[in-house]
């Protein structure tokens, strides 16, 4: 994410299309991402190729554990206005229900954060907020 | 069943993972207990578009396919087993351009729950990423007959 104009034109426009255009993982999923006020909701929409399980069917869990880990990177990034994407230390995702083949939110919480090291909450559900398919937490390391 | 047979399992399961199959994962080894998975480097799955180096999301799929298809090397019978949950530590990103390998082993399987670990490489001894996780066994009739009689063909 070396490029600070496009940091820049995402936060001042709140449209994330070009920021998620530059990385590759975030269009091989499909992940997409709008903000309201200052609140950040994204979006997994419903795409065969993320499919895991073919007799439900239903998204692999690993697609949906990447959705999370993206959506939390993506989200500290816009609240640290940092140009270096944050570095995953460890990622603990709980599946709750599964992820049918339909779209998929996450929305993502700083529970905590230290000078070096920050703790995200996400959480991902499909048809309703108050039914998650997952949860997680992650330790990002937010410099060297 | 033999290790042969136990591949070829696991191969025929892969294959009915669409995001596995774009994902490009193939079998490297399988034993009792234990398998191998490997996920070829490509530039779709860049994280990072500074480094070239590979999502961590892709490498989450890699290790929860690996772990979740180990089972069925533990196992005679072919059994479906969500997951409920994962837990990975990054030990250092993976080096851009080279496959990462996946080998996970189930450490223990209760008549419930099946306990796996996973370890995430490039070259020997260079961790990627470690992985526990343990899934629900929800029995094999949770599957439809026909699906059991694809994944396990004529090993049975």
């Amino acid at each position: 994410m070396t490029n600070p104009e496009i940091l820049r034109y995402t936060q001042e426009t709140g449209d994330f299309s070009r920021m998620l255009e530059s990385i590759p993982y975030a269009r091989f999923i499909g992940l997409e991402c709008d903000r309201f006020g200052d609140d950040l909701i994204f979006r997994l929409p419903k795409k065969e190729e993320n499919l895991g399980n073919p007799v439900l069917p239903a998204i692999h869990g690993g697609v949906i554990g990447g959705f999370m880990e993206l959506s939390a990177i993506i989200y500290l990034m816009m609240s640290q206005e940092t140009l270096r994407m944050p570095r995953i230390v460890d990622f603990s995702l709980d599946y709750l229900r599964a992820g049918l083949n339909r779209e998929t939110f996450a929305e993502c919480q700083l529970t905590r954060q230290g000078n070096r090291v920050a703790n995200v909450m996400i959480t991902a559900w499909q048809k309703s907020r108050s039914q998650p398919i997952a949860t997680a937490r992650a330790h990002f390391l937010l410099e060297d | 069943m033999n290790n042969a047979m136990r591949m070829d399992r696991v191969r025929r399961f892969i294959a009915t993972l669409n995001q596995c199959r774009e994902l490009g994962l193939t079998v490297t080894s399988a034993k009792k207990g234990q398998l191998t998975l490997c996920l070829p480097y490509s530039d779709r799955i860049i994280g990072n578009p500074d480094t070239g180096v590979i999502h961590g999301g892709a490498i989450t799929t890699l290790m929860d396919t690996a772990s979740g298809s180990v089972i069925m090397c533990a196992l005679e019978d072919f059994e479906l087993c969500p997951t409920l949950d994962l837990r990975v530590d990054y030990m250092r990103p993976a080096e851009p351009h080279k496959p990462v390998y996946a080998r996970a082993e189930t450490y223990r399987v209760t008549r419930n729950i099946i306990f796996t670990r996973c370890e995430a490489f490039q070259d020997p001894g260079e961790t990627i990423a470690n992985c526990v996780g343990t899934f629900m066994r929800i029995g094999k009739e949770a599957m439809p007959k026909s699906f059991r009689e694809l994944i396990d063909g004529d090993t049975k």
